[in-house]
């Protein structure tokens, strides 16, 4: 098709060419356009800064879309998936539009507690370094708490699925704790840890541990008898079994427990951030809404709101690597 | 190996005798002791085909089991070569009613099961593309359990069963819930397999057609619990005739032993 276009001339040329076209592209360009006017075509009630940047940008991203409506039919898969979220182009346009006029442009929505988009830039402009640092530090609090506890999560739950012994004494303990939201332990764990820090630490890990453990246990302990019948008759040790078919057998449950695990550690990660930490994003939201800067805040849970996907994300991807054989078996 | 394979001149591997002596056995339910096997005494020589029928519940899985190692007798003793049996061992393989395939492992990954946790993947790997070639699954080694078909599954599981090289194969209903015509194509594989390696099998069925098409000698179980009621020799050369005189006379009898007519 794309050949075509190119070495053809005349009127076959352009018909095949209007073939071709991607209408939302054009109307996505349309409606960032029109953000854009509105942008600069009216003064800001009071001024936000990076006015013209952000009208710019829209300029900008509404020559791509333009581009992109003549070209994307080349880019293969990324180009399909642009062109699946057309719709969305466009109500991103006519919505950043409305935000501007609602915000800067009349005032309508109340001044301190709603920033217009501009002013969302100012602070990744200005105050990005201070924003990166505390990405970063939310990060490694996240990873050192939710790594440790999904670990011992896992161990702990393959042990109380697999021994009668274990199970005897931990299953009682585990029923009357893992109900118990992991934030109520938020005032114990900051007095009985040395540091906020590993209180922190501790917190994301009970989080994202619990439910590991109670989904790894009762995926071990409902593996089919018989495949352990199987590979015993077939040589199997206690290792094997324990390693290659009591694990893999409770892999899809134990990924149920992974989720859970990862929803409930953001939401303590915050509480714990906004309590005790120096730096962190739940520390950055709660230390800019002490000061009224709520573009600050705002600025603050779009990197918290990618970010979060983007782990889920991550874990999905994991899922689709280790559990891929389930296809065809379980809707996907 | 191959050129065995072709002409099957001398048998594999040499079959293991085995012998129960005066074996009893229960299970505990929560209702009370609940008796499976009493007093059964039965020898089975090396390298012969031996089938079990009897009654659904009268306890030929429960007697498989034992046999495997899987389970210890409540009394008596369980021989194989004339060692007590104890635990489950790779020489002895059994293969279930249910194929009970590993899900998230592929053909070739299950029949690799046995070379896996015995630790001779590495040296005996090549074993386990002919064991799938074998039973003419070469096709669908990368394919998932999920995926193919109930006769197919259950040659993955005999696959996965002969790559140990088994001095004695017990069989618990595997052809059971096959539509009749995979049942014949399997029932011919079983027995040239059988011929070819030289193994014991021990087979339990509820088909008296197949039993007596591929024994050499048919036990039949009571009721539970399960005593022998008697047995019968099918001393016919391979392959039999269904339609047979001899088969049809012993197929006869032995429905009267178990005490089923004929004539419904
Ligand atoms: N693990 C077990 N626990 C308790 N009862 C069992 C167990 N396995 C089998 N049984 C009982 O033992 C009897 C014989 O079972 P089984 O050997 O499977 O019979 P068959 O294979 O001849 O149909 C049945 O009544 C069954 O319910
Ligand atoms: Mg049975």
């Amino acid at each position: 098709m794309a050949d075509t276009t190119q070495t053809a001339g005349g009127a076959l040329a352009s018909s095949a060419l209007f073939g071709d076209i991607w209408r939302n592209g054009l109307l996505a360009a349309a409606s960032w356009l029109l953000a854009a006017a509105v942008t600069v075509g009216f003064t800001d009630v009071v001024p936000w800064g990076q006015t013209k940047l952000f009208a710019l940008l829209l300029v900008i991203g509404a020559g791509a879309f333009l581009e992109l409506a003549f070209t994307v039919h080349r880019l293969g898969a990324i180009g399909r998936k642009l062109v699946h979220y057309g719709p969305w182009w466009i109500a991103l346009g006519l919505w950043l539009a409305a935000w501007e006029v609602s915000t800067a442009k009349l005032g309508w929505l109340p001044k301190p507690f709603f920033s217009p988009p501009q002013g969302l830039l100012h602070v990744y402009l200005t105050d990005w370094d201070r924003l990166l640092v505390c990405v970063l530090y939310s990060l490694r609090l996240w990873g050192l708490g939710f790594f440790s506890g999904i670990a011992i999560g896992f161990i702990v739950g393959v042990a109380l699925g697999w021994s009668k012994r274990f199970s005897y004494w931990g299953m009682p303990l585990l029923k009357l704790i893992g109900p118990v939201p992991a934030s109520a332990w938020i005032p114990s764990a900051f007095f009985i840890f040395p540091t906020t820090f590993g209180a922190s630490i501790f917190l994301v890990a009970l989080a994202s541990g619990i439910p590991v453990i109670i989904l790894t246990a009762s995926g071990v302990a409902s593996v089919n008898r018989s495949l352990y019948d199987v590979a015993r008759t077939l040589g199997a040790d206690r290792r094997f079994l324990v390693l290659k078919v009591a694990i893999p057998a409770a892999l899809p449950n134990v990924f149920v427990g992974l989720f859970m695990g990862l929803y409930s550690s953001f939401a303590v990660l915050v509480i714990a951030e906004m309590l005790g930490a120096k730096y962190g994003l739940g520390w950055y939201l709660q230390f800019q809404t002490a000061y009224s800067a709520y573009a600050n805040v705002y600025a603050a849970l779009i990197l918290m709101a990618l970010l979060c996907s983007g782990l889920v994300k991550l874990l999905f991807v994991g899922r689709d690597r280790l559990l891929g054989w389930q296809k065809g078996i379980v809707q996907w | 190996m191959v050129a065995v394979l072709a002409s099957a001149p001398e048998p594999v591997t040499t079959g293991l005798a085995i012998e129960l002596r005066n074996v009893s056995h229960a299970y505990d339910l929560p209702s009370g002791r609940l008796a499976v096997l009493e007093n059964i005494d039965l020898v089975i020589e090396p390298g012969t085909c031996v089938a079990l029928l009897g009654p659904s519940g009268s306890g030929k899985s429960t007697l498989l089991r034992l046999v495997a190692g899987l389970e210890q007798p409540e009394t008596g003793s369980v021989l194989a070569d004339g060692v007590p049996v104890e635990k489950p061992d790779p020489s002895r393989v059994l293969v279930f009613q249910d194929p009970t395939l590993f899900p998230w492992r592929t053909v070739r990954r299950n029949v690799a099961l046995g070379l896996e946790a015995q630790g001779r993947l590495k040296t005996e790997g090549h074993r386990i593309d002919e064991a799938i070639a074998r039973v003419r699954l070469t096709e669908f080694a990368d394919a998932f359990p999920h995926q193919l078909s109930g006769g197919m599954a259950q040659r993955a599981a005999l696959a996965r069963a002969l790559v140990n090289d088994p001095r004695l194969l017990l069989l618990d209903e595997p052809l059971g819930k096959l539509d009749q015509l995979t049942r014949l194509t399997m029932q011919g594989e079983l027995l040239s397999l059988w011929q070819q390696s030289g193994f014991t099998a021990l087979l339990v069925t509820h088909d008296v057609e197949e039993a007596l098409l591929l024994a050499d000698r048919v036990i039949i179980f009571s009721d539970r619990p399960a005593r022998i009621l008697g047995e019968r020799r099918v001393e016919l050369p391979h392959p039999r005739h269904r339609g047979g005189a001899e088969l049809i006379a012993l197929r006869r009898e032995i429905l009267q032993l178990l005490g089923v007519s004929e004539a419904i």
